[in-house]
């Protein structure tokens, strides 16, 4: 008989300060208390952390991939957002 | 640690299933031969999803069993930083078996599903770890060897093509990088020691070396259509070659221990620049995988055991967590 | 005013305290393995590698302050039950996860205003390790609390646990709070805080925990002791067997 499942927890950890959050894994935890402490005692065992989010699995909203055309493709287009779509004067140097 | 090549059944993939979009199959195996990753909420083909399941969930039930051999040295350690270490180090494999259920479960299926194919007796995992530790040595043969076993496994494995089991692989393997290096400076230490640890270093070896060489599974001309894993670049080599590129690296070592590898068939074949080992006993493997290893029904227990003890536990903190959206939803109602 | 204190007085405080953590550091990895879901598996051996941990860094302290070359290993591996000084409390066998997070509050609660104020100690080396351990403290404390909640105002069978194990356990709280003869004479040389000062805020821990755990503190009652002059539980010696059986067949050599 399959138990009831314990919520799953999305973690990010923030690896040294001035860095985001980065995604590094879930846990399974009841309540946000427990789950970040999950996410302690599981996710830096080596002091890879100074700072945890955790995030209700369930809250995470996705873009799904069949509109990856759609949403991420028209973007490719735009080239005249890079800096290297102009042309400064050599002699100008560095802008 | 510890996957083993336990592909054996995608033979017995339902062919009954309506046939894939032949557009989606290709985009998809395109995105593979392009080294690129497949990611959960991608569209794969049932079969591709089905071994991942398998694969991973049993990679994972590995981790999970293979804590119990190391476990039953933990509380006789013969020193403080042993103690520590064999801790630290247990205490990696419950951890890599959480990551490799993390990555099972964007597949679709909840942790507790795979848990229950593995206490039901329904999954498989590694067959090493039905083989008892008898004696302290084996903690350093079993982070030797089968650590040193597993690791050349799970190298390809961190370019494997589905995202979150290669991720969980790049995580593992720096983590482990420590666990055949402790293996091997116990082994170092003992024989290098007085005569009785030197002799228990062997017997370790002794006991150990056929078990680790079966880790990679049967051999390429038995082993059953590894074709689709190979196609989707979850396999990147056979398991011969893996056993062999273990074979290469493990002698020299077994030899600077100065200890004898109980297979009176291993030379080295000058031609090839490898070494060539015996014939493995591969009856005992099936023996093992079957379900009559010499530990295998101790295992299973040990974990049914500590699923059921903690279940009232598990029961607890989830009647505490509905207590308490329960009390901030009526405060809430209250405020308002 | 600091007075001079004889080495065998602080030897015997500073193995007091390695005794204490190595006791319960083994206590908690017989839970390896055998944890109620893995992220706790994971978390009980935190704990313990904390302990065990904080244990070498005493013992290694103490045997230089003994003199007679025995290293963590020699104090560890090669004493009898009745040569180990650790309290009475952290040697119990584990039992249930109920028995395990009620022990790991009461102790850390104590701990970890004991530890803060041995960061203060006017010796360098007791400073320097209580400085680690305060902080892994605070976490044992803070996991063992919200655990102890979550078990007290859980299920009825959860609760029932708690409180069984909050009985047993109560007995054996008294001993944290008693300093000996020779641990006296380490207060007063200014090495060693005053136990007995930390019984109030121990109580408004322990009383504020148990009350959001829906829990009663337990009567007052007499209280077991005799751990630091080397008269323990029935456990003790059979968990020492085990530990020590390995160390103790090859005498001399190296692992």
């Amino acid at each position: 008989m399959t138990e009831i499942a314990t919520p799953l927890w999305e973690v990010f950890i923030r690896n040294r300060s001035g860095l985001p959050h980065k995604h590094c894994g879930s846990v399974h935890a009841a309540d946000a208390t427990m789950a970040l402490q999950a996410a302690r005692d599981v996710y830096t065992r080596r002091g890879e952390s100074v700072s945890l989010w955790v995030v209700p699995s369930s809250a995470i909203i996705a873009s799904d991939p069949v509109d990856r055309d759609v949403l991420f493709e028209p973007t490719g287009s735009k080239i005249y957002r890079h800096p290297t779509f102009y042309d400064v004067p050599d002699e100008v140097g560095h802008m | 640690m510890y996957t083993q090549a336990l592909n054996a059944d995608e033979s017995q993939r339902d062919q009954t299933l309506p046939a894939p979009d032949a557009a989606k199959l290709a985009r998809f195996q395109a995105v593979i031969d392009a080294e690129d990753k497949i990611e959960p909420n991608d569209w794969m083909p049932d079969a591709y999803r089905r071994t991942l399941q398998r694969q991973i969930s049993q990679h994972a039930h590995s981790e999970i069993i293979g804590m119990q051999p190391e476990g039953n040295w933990l509380t006789r350690a013969p020193s403080l930083k042993r103690k520590a270490t064999l801790l630290a180090k247990i205490q990696d494999e419950a951890g890599h078996g959480l990551y490799l259920y993390s990555a099972a479960e964007t597949l679709g299926l909840s942790r507790e599903a795979y848990c229950d194919q593995l206490l039901s007796g329904k999954a498989k995992y590694s067959s090493i770890f039905n083989y008892p530790t008898l004696t302290w040595a084996d903690m350093g043969a079993i982070g030797w060897l089968v650590d040193g076993a597993a690791i050349m496994n799970q190298i390809p494995l961190c370019r494997c093509s589905y995202g979150p089991y290669a991720r969980a692989m790049i995580r593992i393997c720096k983590e482990e990088s420590f666990h055949q290096r402790q293996g091997y400076e116990i082994m170092v230490t003992l024989a290098h020691g007085t005569p009785a640890q030197k002799a228990m270093a062997q017997d370790a070896l002794d006991r150990f070396w056929w078990p680790v060489l079966m880790m990679f599974g049967p051999s390429d001309k038995d082993s059953m259509h590894s074709a689709d894993s190979t196609k989707w670049k979850i396999k990147r080599f056979s398991n011969d070659e893996l056993r062999q590129k273990f074979i290469d690296a493990t002698i020299p070592q077994g030899r600077y221990l100065g200890l004898t590898f109980p297979d009176p068939d291993l030379t080295f074949n000058d031609a090839t620049g490898h070494w060539e080992h015996g014939v493995i006993d591969w009856s005992e493997f099936k023996r093992v995988l079957a379900g009559d290893g010499p530990c295998n029904r101790q295992r299973l227990k040990a974990r049914q055991t500590a699923e059921a003890e903690g279940a009232w536990v598990r029961d607890a903190a989830r009647a505490y967590a509905a207590k308490r959206s329960q009390r901030q939803a009526t405060s809430q109602v209250a405020a308002e | 005013m600091p007075r001079v204190i004889a080495d065998a007085d602080l030897f015997e405080f500073t193995l007091a305290l390695a005794d204490d953590a190595l006791v319960l550091g083994h206590r908690l990895s017989e839970w390896s393995g055998r944890g109620p879901s893995l992220e706790e598996d994971i978390a009980l051996s935190n704990l313990g590698l904390d302990l065990v941990g904080q244990a070498r860094l005493f013992y290694t302290y103490a045997g230089e302050l003994d003199g007679n070359g025995r290293d963590e290993d020699d104090l560890a591996y090669f004493r009898n039950a009745d040569g180990y000084r650790n309290l009475l409390i952290v040697e119990l066998e584990p039992g249930d996860f109920a028995l395990t997070i009620v022990r790991q509050f009461l102790y850390a609660a104590f701990l970890h205003p004991y530890f803060a104020a041995l960061c203060r100690s006017t010796d360098a080396r007791l400073a320097a390790i209580a400085a680690k351990a305060v902080k892994e403290m605070a976490y044992h404390l803070r996991h063992s609390s919200e655990w102890l909640i979550r078990l007290g105002d859980g299920t009825p069978e959860s609760h029932r646990r708690a409180v069984e194990a909050l009985d047993l356990l109560w007995g054996y709280t008294g001993e944290m709070f008693e300093p000996t003869t020779a641990e006296q004479r380490v207060v007063a040389a200014g090495i060693a805080p005053d136990r007995t000062q930390i019984r109030q805020p121990w109580t408004t821990t322990v009383d504020a925990v148990l009350a959001e755990a829906t829990l009663q503190r337990p009567a007052q009652r007499g209280m077991q002791s005799g751990g630091r002059h080397g008269r323990h539980t029935e456990g003790l010696d059979r968990m020492l067997a085990e530990m020590q059986v390995l160390a103790r067949q090859h005498p001399g050599a190296k692992w």
